[in-house]
């Protein structure tokens, strides 16, 4: 007699905090012996890392100089300038967010949620508004997007070009003392604003640069070839800290006597000249993953050399190397902590000042350790953001 | 071979495709040319108002000014370009040591990234989290300023089992002062050497003729310990004599005193650079699939075999292009050596800078030795592709 | 099949080098509006390389190539206006993948004959109709089989409004269950007049619509003619040699 069985189930052991211990930390010899190391360790540092944060340090020097951190020594009643250029960036964000990924959860919470947490800070009420309004900016923006109203795209894309030159143009101001916008020198620009000027002009710039470069070295003229070689190679194989040394020292000299370079404007130079460098290396990997078909095509249809590029090969091979180019921009938001060293104060810079003021001597550790955690937090949730961006997009493949 | 197309009509030349392309190159010449020219010019007004010309002769000039930390002699009546020289050294001396723990921790990283135990797994994966998102120099400056130059007075230094003190003026370790016997021990070291290379090259014959590769870099190891060993005992007199660090006045004084500017950059480069080191080695090992360990089971080859002749080879061919490009990010990144006041070779070429006022000549001077540096790195690098490449249709 | 007096590809002596490789031996070669020549040959014969030079994909080194009265030279405006004249199908189809099949097929007109977007996506939705998948039009390529992309392949080159279309081997790389669904394309461009030069071994096809089939080995034409000819009576031994091989299945 011959029955069906059905499927018994599995044989179960039962889960235990002890028996999972016993099978996963402590079942050899060697691992019983790191286990134990390794707990130990934990304890130790972090028990030391709790106490410091909690009882030892002294975070008034953060409290009490938030404001150097965030716009360095850039006068308080300007400031309102920043804030319109900060909002025309929300609505940039909250705009393009819902025109090209709008179902990207992570970025619309971020956009959100992000300044709400900024709010927490203990900034002065007037500037937790302020915050706030980066909120509402963006959220105006969004909806504005999911509006479809025709032509909205092309205003926005040419909102993302504009926006470096009218954010500088804000930042710098235009008319005389007494005028609505007076213009105010850069030796004062510092902190995060700095910081955050340094790597969007970088980028910005680099990007074109960078691209023109991986096009010279693969174009066929030898002489076009070899120079964009000597110039990738060169650059590629020094420290970022030689060529801001060499933008700060030699470009006043490589320019006509009368013109003098502002400093800020110098620290630019080389961070752009670095960047492009890495990112015409990451473009031509892109080029070169293009199949000569799509080349043959093109040309066949009648596309001369430029149009083949513009319409055809840039588009796929930028689209491949997206996943890349912003690993590197990250870097280089890292990267601008360097121009401290050649005398500017942007984030790190900023930290001299601070701790040059006699009621805040000898608490390098609380400053320090505050700008780590902002480069940190910054530097991880932008790579986060991208991570979900390129699975919204598809970007990285063909 | 080029032959002549033969037609009827002749192309007029501003439409000819041939001469378009040499045309387009020589505007492009022309005006890299015109650039540099103008720019080379403004140069030479400029330094020409300051009373200057270019030239490499003032280098061997007086420096004037010393240096903390020297592995070869020098003083301030010396030569800019002995000044220069030492800056290389430490440079050399800090990439080297670095670049070797780095691939210590570095690997050991990479293993603990891919443990069965949980614990050493996360562990591993928590310090990659945190050490990727750091800024390199932002770290580096906490480390010096906020926890070397923070290390109790010397008075009260920190004591570890083996006479290492820590102490806010440096970080003194036991160390071996040469004696009478030490140049004999140095022969019998070099003597050590030529044995273990001649072993070497012995046994890679042997290995290639019989097909069944010894553990030459095993035996290597163990012959040249052995002799240093013996070396050791058989002199009459130690060839090292152990000095212990002590406390003298308000400084450390015997065994090798580290400067907290040293251990702060040699430390801090060495923990951020692991991290990718770490890194390129677990994908270096996962590279490897799962099917050529089973592969090689099955042939009967057990753990130890598996891995040596299997597993490391092929993980070695992914993991060595982006661990040189590690090593040389190390190298480069050891310039930051000015941000904590170690002497290394953009120190140094920064004060001569600031002493003779030669800007241009010693940034180029700077830059050419980084790209030496960078040059040799590709150079190894191609030649070890081409010699390890597998070969395909 | 109407055809006119003044041949519209007029090849002579064309030779071409790689290196020290000679790979085009002298063709000489006339086609008329509306006729549809085959060729056909084992691979390496130069066949593939004889009509790349027809649109200047590969350059020609002796001899004279005048498509539609205009000489190929060197002059870049004989050139652009030749290419604009001649489209071209490849065997692995080359569709841009970033864009839409309607993108696709509508970009050339757009930027390069320099129509306007209605017009211009007019034309290629029409232009898919005509080869049967009109329902694709917003899909991208990676989403169509390879009969589907080929037949975008052809509409895309016909957008251009050109006088001769250009095969390469254009069903070589399909799955067999494809190979129809391209060739019935195909098939009927032929029967409304089009000047096409086909590189093919389907000759099947060739039977069907050409009018005239060349056969080329080590880079000369050997022999040439009707289809009926070449396939009942084949003068020379390696045409015979060639045909008896691809032809017993």
């Amino acid at each position: 007699m011959s029955q069906a069985t059905d499927s018994l189930p599995p044989l179960t052991e039962r889960f235990t905090v002890l028996g999972w211990l016993r099978k996963n930390l402590f079942n050899t010899w060697p691992n019983s012996l790191l286990s134990v190391l390794a707990i130990l360790f934990v304890y130790w540092a972090g028990k030391g890392l709790l106490t410091w944060i909690f009882t030892v340090a002294e975070w008034n020097v953060v409290a009490v100089n938030l404001r150097l951190f965030m716009i360095g020594q850039y006068p308080a009643d300007q400031a309102w300038r920043l804030w319109i250029g900060m909002y025309f960036l929300a609505f940039l964000i909250g705009n393009s967010l819902a025109i090209w990924a709008p179902h990207s959860r992570a970025w619309t919470i971020s956009l959100f949620v992000l300044p709400i947490l900024l709010a927490i800070l203990p900034f002065s009420p007037i500037v937790r508004l302020e915050i706030l309004g980066f909120s509402l900016l963006g959220a105006i923006g969004w909806f504005l997007g999911r509006s479809q109203l025709s032509g909205l795209r092309r205003i926005v894309v040419i909102g993302w070009i504009i926006f470096l030159p009218v954010f500088v143009l804000l930042i710098h101001g235009l008319t005389g003392e007494n005028g609505s916008m007076p213009v105010v020198r850069t030796n004062v620009w510092g902190g995060l604003l700095l910081t955050f000027l340094l790597t969007v002009s970088g980028i910005f710039f680099s990007f074109p640069l960078g691209v023109l470069l991986a096009l010279g070295r693969r174009s066929n003229l030898p002489i076009v070839r070899w120079f964009s070689i000597g110039y990738i190679e060169l650059v590629r194989g020094v420290p970022l800290i030689t060529i801001l040394f060499m933008a700060q020292l030699m470009l006043p000299l490589f320019l006509p006597a009368n013109i003098t370079v502002d400093r800020v404007l110098r620290a630019m130079v080389g961070i752009i000249m670095f960047s492009a460098a890495y990112l015409a290396e990451n473009v031509r990997g892109g080029l070169q993953a293009i199949p000569k078909g799509q080349f043959e095509a093109a040309h066949a249809l009648g596309f001369g050399g430029a149009q083949t590029m513009l319409f055809i090969i840039l588009p796929q091979a930028l689209r491949l190397v997206i996943p890349i180019l912003v690993g590197q921009f990250i870097s280089l938001f890292k990267d601008t902590s360097l121009v401290a060293i050649v005398g500017l104060f942007d984030l790190l810079g900023i930290a001299k000042t601070v701790l040059a003021q006699p009621e805040f001597l000898g608490l390098q550790r609380e400053v320090y350790a505050f700008i780590s955690l902002i480069y940190w937090i910054l530097s991880y949730v932008m790579s986060y953001l991208s991570q979900r961006l390129e699975v919204t997009l598809g970007v990285g493949q063909r | 071979m080029n032959r002549e197309t033969t037609t009827g009509t002749s192309v007029p030349f501003y439409r000819d495709e041939r001469i378009l392309q040499v045309l387009g190159q020589i505007a492009f010449v022309l005006g890299v040319f015109l650039f540099g020219y103008f720019i080379f010019h403004n140069m030479l007004v400029g330094l020409q108002k300051q009373g200057m010309t270019l030239g490499v002769s003032f280098l061997k000039g007086t420096s004037g000014f010393d240096i903390g930390e020297t592995l070869v002699e020098y003083s301030r009546n010396a030569t800019y370009l002995r000044a220069y020289l030492v800056g290389l050294l430490n440079t050399l001396l800090l990439s080297a040591l670095g670049i070797v723990f780095a691939t210590v921790f570095g690997v050991i990283l990479g293993v603990a990234r891919l443990s069965t135990n949980l614990l050493i797994n996360r562990l591993a994966a928590f310090y990659l989290e945190v050490i990727r998102n750091l800024s390199l120099l932002v770290f580096l400056i906490f480390w010096y300023l906020g926890v070397f130059l923070k290390l109790p007075r010397v008075k009260q230094a920190i004591i570890w089992p083996g006479s290492i003190f820590l102490t806010n003026r440096g970080v003194g370790i036991p160390w071996g002062v040469p004696s009478g016997t030490f140049p004999t021990y140095r022969w019998i070291l070099f003597l050590g050497l030529i044995l273990t290379v001649g072993l070497g090259l012995v046994l890679n014959a042997r290995g290639k003729r019989t097909g069944r590769p010894p553990m030459t870099l095993l035996w290597m190891l163990v012959t040249f310990f052995a002799v240093a060993v013996v070396g050791w005992l058989i002199l009459p007199e130690s060839p090292l004599m152990l000095e212990l660090p002590y406390v003298k006045g308000l400084n450390l004084a015997g065994g090798k005193i580290l400067s907290p500017e040293f251990m702060a950059l040699l430390s801090g480069l060495v923990l951020y650079t692991a991290a990718f080191i770490g890194e390129v080695v677990r994908a270096g090992i996962q590279s490897v699939s799962r099917g050529q360990i089973e592969a090689a089971r099955a042939l009967g080859l057990n753990g130890f075999q598996t891995m040596r002749l299997v597993v490391f080879p092929q993980a070695l061919r992914v993991i060595i292009p982006p661990l040189t490009s590690q090593y040389l990010n190390l190298t480069k990144n050891s310039s930051l050596a000015v941000a904590v006041g170690f002497p290394d070779v953009f120190y140094v070429s920064n004060t001569i800078i600031n002493q003779s006022g030669r800007a241009v000549e010693m940034i180029t001077l700077v830059m050419l030795t980084y790209l030496t540096f960078s040059l040799v790195t590709s150079f190894f690098m191609n030649w070890y592709n081409q010699k390890i490449k597998l070969v395909e249709r | 099949m109407s055809q006119s007096d003044e041949p519209i590809i007029i090849c002579r002596d064309v030779n071409k080098w790689y290196g020290n490789f000679h790979a085009l031996k002298g063709i000489n070669m006339e086609v008329r509006k509306g006729e549809v020549i085959v060729i056909f040959g084992p691979s390496g014969s130069g066949k593939s390389t004889f009509i790349r030079t027809i649109n200047r994909l590969e350059e020609h080194q002796k001899g004279q190539i005048i498509v539609d009265g205009i000489e190929l030279t060197h002059d870049v405006r004989n050139i652009e206006a030749i290419r604009m004249e001649t489209g071209m199908v490849f065997q692995q189809f080359n569709l841009f993948p970033h864009l839409t099949v309607l993108q696709n097929i509508a970009l050339a007109p757009i930027q390069v004959r320099k129509w306007d977007k209605e017009k211009a996506e007019e034309t290629a939705r029409q232009l898919l109709e005509r080869v049967g998948i009109p329902e694709q039009a917003d899909k991208f390529p990676g989403q169509l089989s390879g009969g589907q992309q080929q037949r975008v392949a052809i509409a895309r080159a016909m957008a251009m409004e050109p006088k001769i279309l250009l095969f390469d081997e254009p069903t070589s790389a399909l799955d067999p269950e494809m190979i129809k669904e391209v060739l019935d394309v195909m098939i009927g461009l032929a029967k409304s007049g089009m000047t096409m030069l086909v590189v093919t071994h389907e000759m099947g096809f060739a039977r069907a619509v050409a009018d005239r089939m060349f056969f080329f080995d080590y880079g000369q034409i050997v022999e040439s003619g009707k289809p009926e000819e070449i396939f009942n009576n084949p003068r020379e031994d390696r045409t015979k040699l060639f045909l008896s091989q691809i032809l017993t299945h």
